[in-house]
Order: C-alpha cells, then sequence, then structure tokens
C-alpha cells in the first residue's frame, strides 16, 4: 500500500472509532441536562439519582470521544498536508471557530458541571450542563459545515496562481444548503443514538427486576426520544436525499447501483449478483421508491452511473469519477436498516410497557439491550456511505483525494502511525467497555443530596 | 497593522495561553511521583488541576485551529514535518486524559499504578517535545521550495532544539510545583515550595542558556527585551518561592513562561517556519497566510468571543479558587 492507502485508512478507522462516542456525547448530555432540570423543578430523588447515574456513563464515553477528537484536528495536516494548503483559507475557519466557540464551552462547562455540585448554586450548575450539551451541538454545527462544503464547496473561487481554493463568502459556507440539511440529520441521530443507550441500559436492569422505579421512567424516556429523533432523522434524510441527488448526483446513483438513468427509478432492497449493473440474479424492489426519495415525484428521473461518468468525463477530463459501488450500495441500505430496527424496537417496548405494564418474556429484552448498538453502526454506515460517495474527490468537483496525500510523508511513517492508532484505539475500546458494562450495571447510586452552601472543611462532593 | 501580524500575534497569545495553563497541568503530572507520598496524596494533586484541566487543553486545539484558518501554508508544512514527534505527542495526551477520568473506576492499586504511569508519561513527554518543536521552528528545518519538510525525525534533534525541550520541561515542572504550593495546603504545601526553590536552579540554568542561545543567534532587538523580562521573571519566582510568597510565585512563573513564547514569536517574525535548505523557501506570514478576506472574518469571530471565553474560564478559577488538604478528598471513589 502507499502513503495515499494508508492515509485514507488511518482517516476511516480514527473518523468512524471517534464518532462511535460523539452522538451519544450529544445525546446523552441533552438526556442528563432534561433530567437535572426534572430533579430542580420538582425536586423528587428519582430524578437526581438517574441524573447523577447517567451523566457517569456520559463522562466514560464523553473522556473517550474528547482524547480522540484531539487526533482528528492534527491528522488534516500531518497525513493531507496538500489538502489543507489548498482549502485551509475556507476549511480552516469553522474548525478553528468550533474550538473557539465550542470546545471552550464544552470542556470548561463540563468541568464546573462534574465538580460543581457542592461550590455552585442548584441553578448555575443546571446551566453549566446546559451549557456544556449546547457546546457539543455548536461543535457539531461547524464541523459539518466544514465537511459540507468538501460535498458540496460555496462561496469560494479558486485562485490558480497560488493554487488554492479561497473563501469569498463566509455567509455562504455557513448557511450552506448541504449544512442545514446535514446538521438536522445528524444532531437528530445523535439524539436517537443517546435514546437507545438510555433505553438499552434500562432495559438490562429492567429484565433483572432491579431498580424498577428508576429504569421503568428512563425506558420509556428513551424510547420516546428514539421515535420522535427517528422521525426527525427521517425527515431530514429524506430532504437531504433530494439535496444530495441534486449536488452529487453520482453519489446518489451509486447509493443504488443504478447505472442506466431511468424514469421513474425503484429502489432495491436487496439485490443479489454483482452490482455493477450487468449480472442481477435477484432483487427485492419497490417501484417508483428511488425516483421519490431523489426527487420528491415518483414519475421523476434520475440518473445513472454511465450517464454521469460520461458527463464528468466532459466536464473534469479522463478519469474514474465512480465511487466503489458495493460499499455505497451496502452502507445507504445498512444506515437506514440499522436506524429503522432501533425504532422497531423502541416502538415495541413502549407498546409492551404501556399504562404500567412490565413483560416478563426475554425477548423484548434481550431486543432492547441490543438496539445499543443500531444507532451506532447506523451512523458508522452513513458516514462511510457520505465520504466513500463522494470519492474520488475530497472537495467534489475541484480537489481529488489523489491529489490531498502529504508529498513529504513517507508511507513508512503513515504505516507507523496507523500501527500505532488502530493498535492504541483497540486496546481502550477494551477499557472503555469493561467500564462502561461496570458502571451501566452498578445501577443508579443511593441519593446524596448536594449542598449547596459553602463549607470549607466538607470533603470535596466529586473527586478524581 | 497588517491582518497577517495581529493572526501572528495571536496565534502566539494562544500558545502562551496554552504554555501557562497546561504547563502546570504537565506540571502537576510530572511531580506525581515525586511529590506524592501515598494514594490519598496523589489524589490531592490530580483534583488541584481536575476541574480545568480540560479546558486547558482547548488552547492547544484553538492554536492548531487559529494555524489552519490563518496560515494553512505553516499548519500544512509544520503538521506533515513534525509528523512522528506529534504522533507520540498525541498518544501522550490521549492516554493523560482518559488517566485522569479512569484512575479512580476501579478500585485496585494496580489499575490506578497503570494510569499513574500515563499521567506521568504523558505529562513528561509533551513538556518536553513541545520545546524541542519551538526549538526547531524557531531555527529553522530544511523546508524545499515547495514549501516541504526535506529532514528526518533525526533532524529535529539537534542540541539547540533539545535544550528547548528541556527548558520547556523544567519551567513547566517549576510552574506545576509553585502550582501545587499555592493550591494545596498542610505538609504538602510545604514539601512543594521546597521542591519549587529545589527545581528553580535548573530552570533558571536551561532557560537562561536557551534564551541566550536564541539571541545570540538571532540577534533581534525586542527578542533581547523579552528574554531579558523572562529572566528577571523567573529570578522574581526564585525569590517569591524562596520567601514562601505563593502567589507571587505562580504569577512569576507564569509571566515567565509567557514572556518566554513572546521573545521566541518576536524573534522569529517576520518568518512563521524559517528553511536551512539553499534555495528552499522560508515560510513568513505574509506567504503562508490567507486571504485578507478570511483573516478579516476570523478577526471578527476572535474580537467577539475571546473576551467571552476569558471571562468564564477565569470565572472557573475562582469557583475552584480554594486551597484542598488531603481532608477534602473523600476517602471513597464515586
Amino acid at each position: 500500500m502507499d502513503a495515499l492507502d494508508l492515509a485514507r485508512w488511518q482517516f476511516a478507522i480514527t473518523t468512524v472509532y471517534h464518532f462511535i462516542f460523539v452522538p451519544i456525547t450529544i445525546g446523552l448530555s441533552a438526556l442528563v441536562a432534561g433530567l437535572q432540570t426534572a430533579w430542580f423543578r420538582t425536586g423528587r430523588p428519582e430524578y437526581l439519582r438517574a441524573t447523577k447515574f447517567w451523566g457517569k456513563l456520559f463522562l466514560i464515553n464523553f473522556a473517550m470521544g474528547v482524547v480522540t477528537g484531539i487526533v482528528q484536528e492534527f491528522q488534516f495536516g500531518m497525513n493531507w498536508s496538500a489538502y489543507s494548503r489548498f482549502v485551509g483559507d475556507i476549511f480552516g475557519a469553522p474548525l478553528a471557530i468550533e474550538g473557539l466557540l465550542a470546545f471552550f464551552l464544552e470542556s470548561t462547562f463540563l468541568g464546573l458541571w462534574i465538580f460543581g455540585w457542592d461550590r455552585l448554586p442548584k441553578r448555575v450548575h443546571l446551566a453549566a450542563i446546559w451549557l456544556a450539551s449546547i457546546g457539543t451541538m455548536l461543535s457539531a454545527y461547524f464541523i459539518l459545515a466544514a465537511n459540507s462544503w468538501m460535498q458540496h464547496p460555496v462561496g469560494y473561487t479558486v485562485n490558480a496562481e497560488r493554487g488554492r481554493a479561497e473563501l469569498t463568502d463566509i455567509v455562504a459556507v455557513l448557511t450552506n444548503s448541504t449544512t442545514l440539511v446535514t446538521f438536522p440529520h445528524t444532531v437528530t441521530a445523535c439524539f436517537l443514538t443517546g435514546g437507545a443507550f438510555m433505553l438499552a441500559v434500562s432495559a438490562w436492569h429492567l429484565r433483572r427486576g432491579n431498580q424498577v422505579d428508576v429504569f421503568r421512567p428512563a425506558l420509556r424516556l428513551g424510547a420516546w426520544v428514539v421515535l420522535v429523533a427517528g422521525v426527525g432523522v427521517l425527515v431530514t434524510g429524506d430532504l437531504q436525499a433530494r439535496v444530495m441527488t441534486e449536488q452529487q448526483p453520482m453519489k446518489m446513483a451509486a447509493a443504488e447501483a443504478l447505472y442506466q438513468t431511468s424514469e421513474p427509478a425503484s429502489f432495491s432492497i436487496f439485490t443479489i449478483g454483482s452490482l455493477d449493473g450487468r449480472e442481477e440474479v435477484a432483487s427485492v424492489r419497490i417501484p417508483s421508491l428511488l425516483s421519490f426519495m431523489a426527487t420528491g415525484s415518483p414519475g421523476g428521473s434520475v440518473e445513472g452511473i454511465n450517464d454521469l461518468q460520461q458527463l464528468y468525463s466532459q466536464r473534469y477530463g479522463e478519469g474514474d469519477y465512480v465511487p466503489y459501488v458495493p460499499v455505497t450500495y451496502w452502507s445507504f441500505r445498512l444506515m437506514i436498516g440499522f436506524g429503522a430496527l432501533a425504532m422497531a424496537v423502541a416502538v415495541v417496548a413502549l407498546w409492551r410497557t404501556r399504562k404500567g405494564r412490565l413483560p416478563a418474556g426475554r425477548w423484548l429484552w434481550t431486543a432492547a439491550v441490543a438496539t445499543v448498538a443500531m444507532p451506532l453502526l447506523a451512523n458508522s454506515f452513513g458516514w462511510i456511505f457520505t465520504e466513500v460517495g463522494r470519492q474520488p474527490w475530497t472537495v467534489f468537483g475541484i480537489f481529488k483525494t489523489s491529489q490531498s496525500v502529504s508529498p513529504s510523508v513517507a508511507a513508512s511513517t503513515v504505516a507507523t502511525s496507523l500501527v500505532v492508532f488502530t493498535l492504541l484505539y483497540g486496546a481502550l475500546a477494551v477499557v472503555e467497555l469493561m467500564l462502561m458494562l461496570r458502571y451501566a450495571r452498578a445501577g443508579a447510586p443511593e441519593i446524596v443530596v448536594p449542598h449547596d452552601e459553602d463549607d470549607e472543611d466538607r470533603p470535596l462532593a466529586f473527586a478524581y | 497593522m497588517e491582518l497577517t501580524t495581529v493572526w501572528f500575534a495571536l496565534i502566539a497569545v494562544l500558545w502562551a495561553g496554552y504554555f501557562l495553563l497546561e504547563g502546570f497541568d504537565f506540571g502537576v503530572g510530572m511531580l506525581l511521583p515525586v511529590l506524592a507520598r501515598d494514594e490519598r496524596e496523589r489524589r490531592l494533586l490530580i483534583n488541584t488541576i481536575g476541574p480545568v484541566w480540560d479546558g486547558n487543553e482547548v488552547w492547544l486545539l484553538v492554536a492548531g485551529g487559529a494555524t489552519f484558518a490563518a496560515f494553512p501554508e505553516w499548519y500544512a508544512t509544520l503538521f506533515s514535518g513534525f509528523y512522528l514527534p506529534l504522533l507520540i505527542i498525541l498518544v501522550a495526551l490521549i492516554l493523560r486524559g482518559l488517566a485522569f477520568e479512569y484512575r479512580g473506576k476501579v478500585d485496585s492499586p494496580q489499575w490506578r499504578r497503570r494510569w499513574d504511569l500515563c499521567i506521568i508519561a504523558g505529562s513528561f513527554v509533551p513538556a518536553l517535545l513541545w520545546g524541542v518543536a519551538f526549538g526547531n521552528i524557531v531555527r529553522g528545518v530544511p523546508i524545499t521550495a515547495e514549501h516541504e519538510y526535506a529532514g528526518t525525525f533525526f533532524t529535529l534533534l539537534n542540541p539547540y532544539a533539545l535544550l528547548g525541550g528541556l527548558t520547556t520541561l523544567s519551567l513547566f515542572a517549576l510552574h506545576g510545583a509553585v502550582f501545587l504550593a499555592l493550591k494545596t495546603d498542610g505538609d504538602v504545601r510545604a514539601r512543594a515550595g521546597r521542591l519549587a526553590f529545589r527545581l528553580s536552579l535548573p530552570a533558571v540554568l536551561l532557560a537562561a542558556s536557551f534564551l541566550l542561545w536564541t539571541q545570540l543567534t538571532h540577534d533581534d532587538a525586542w527578542g533581547w527585551a523579552l528574554s531579558g523580562a523572562a529572566a528577571a521573571a523567573l529570578i522574581g519566582a526564585v525569590v517569591a518561592a524562596r520567601a514562601r510568597r505563593e502567589g507571587w510565585a505562580f504569577l512569576a512563573t507564569g509571566a515567565t513562561l509567557v514572556l518566554a513564547v513572546a521573545a521566541l514569536f518576536v524573534t522569529l517574525f517576520p518568518d512563521v517556519m524559517p528553511t536551512t535548505l539553499p534555495g528552499g523557501d522560508s515560510l513568513t506570514v505574509t506567504n503562508a497566510s490567507s486571504t485578507p478576506y478570511t483573516l478579516k472574518v476570523m478577526t471578527w469571530v476572535a474580537v467577539c468571543f475571546t473576551p467571552i471565553v476569558l471571562g468564564y474560564q477565569s470565572w472557573t478559577y475562582w469557583v475552584f479558587r480554594r486551597r484542598l488538604r488531603v481532608e477534602h478528598i473523600p476517602a471513597a471513589h464515586p
């Protein structure tokens, strides 16, 4: 493998890994803030127990998100210096703004929240977790603005003399139509992830009859969040598909392995045989669905891969403009499939626990525990789809992945770093999972109502 | 003033802030095995920085992001050129960050010992390597006409840069000891004060020789002035540490770090990464920078939001201002 392939593998591995923790952070921080608000307003102890319990799991996850995030910022320059030179004038701005507006907010106020139980008035302490949660969402906005610019570059001009893209309109970049649909899609998916996490951990305890007073409401809260956020994911995903068809028709065609332009186009749920459009053995198809997803009309025309390849060759010069279709085809289906499966479990869980019921059978609980993985898989496949589907471009239509890699970095150097990160991340996954299971199983703590007046001699409410 | 100069100054401010704040975090981490005698004292030390270390580390992320936005060529050349040291720093920061959060999560001495090792090594390594990195930036490295780094890992391990590394290492250790004397009470406070005084001798020698070497090779008027001020602040820190004036000592070590960073940046200006290669091209604030439009946008963002960030970060230090004693550390882990 050359440095380019190794750098691509490293980016894929470190980014997919980082994005396991990010959605849990975004979803769970808001849920914990919501639970603490409920305690603040009602004073009921079970809300405080829930806040402490979910807060602890949230922090175990947050630490991983923070430390793996530093790698993300550094590796653009380390592995992708040619890309950084080309886009820095535009891409660097949202990254820097993310640091200044979002990272400071989350880290500072989370520190205040963790250590501030007996240092801050209750109201201020509650504000701290909300501000940290808002910080996570701001962070999502700016990083998605940066990514959306790669999907659909706007507000720029290419300076041929300097060999780089230059910013001409920051407002256009921050209000890119791609950002405006990607942000709600991603954030609702994060809430779905947080809800599924709560649903799964609660189901584990309910199956054993543990702390029903804490975990039954948590299960239902988690399930409702999965359901409502899931509807949001569907609606925004639908909008996003249309924007994508307009801006990156090749990605939509590759999602469906649609080689010939069709009107109307059917959606294949499952295909056996090759995906290259030649030998299809069998497939299950829904007529007109792809036309509807792509254009909003059941009879709309959807462009096929072959026509687009011809068009792009004329527009951008000879070359292969087709992404790796098996990955786009299956990741698109797995994204939708796992998301839908999580929603289905949530519906069943809500129905079976209605009006105080607590079913004795094991199937529901097993399915509900497994739900923790579904949104994580859906999130990963969604990103794999959207990034692989943009290939061969890093910045669609203006800069290719093959031009992006650092020319001065040897393949052996990238290989070293790839091996280091893979081994380190693998080991840390074991540690994190072990801690997560340990603290999830421990259940909600007995409450110690926090003092909010100052006392110099009392031990700290929380200490590392 | 040109906006490129403003952004050069702002990046200097971000690095100064990072050294000032995470400098004592690193110091506390490095002194963990030296200063703490038992588990409770180790926890005492870690908890002095518990609520703030993560916010302090963001200064690095913003310095990186600001370099990317304002000087993309600098960011690209620096990060691809200093690849392996940065990889080592990343691994150190990952393990160190997790160690704070995870070391108390399992009640086993072996588990805690392993994470303590991560805190110690994870503080020691970046404290050394940031100095090596800055030494190399100021000294210059082989950069081609295409702005690509043409050296190897071993190019970076030259005597001047290694002296820079030992300088940051000793200054951070001193800064950490002074911070601990200020933030703890009882026996640990007294020991931290004594340790600070002992650490001040190597710190003075290393920092003075590094700054002197820098100015003898560059001979920049402002560089001389700021290096002199940094040295004076460091002497002030020694005197204050000796007199057990902990607040003053901390201000003085902080001032030393800020002035030393300022001296390096002033010496560097208008280059951002000079080349040592004949026929190579030095990166300067002009040829490495973003467009005036991007700089203008970023300046507005910085002007509007930096005061807010400084406000709430300072307030956090105020909230957690009291000195900690071992009695404050709860017996059981939460």
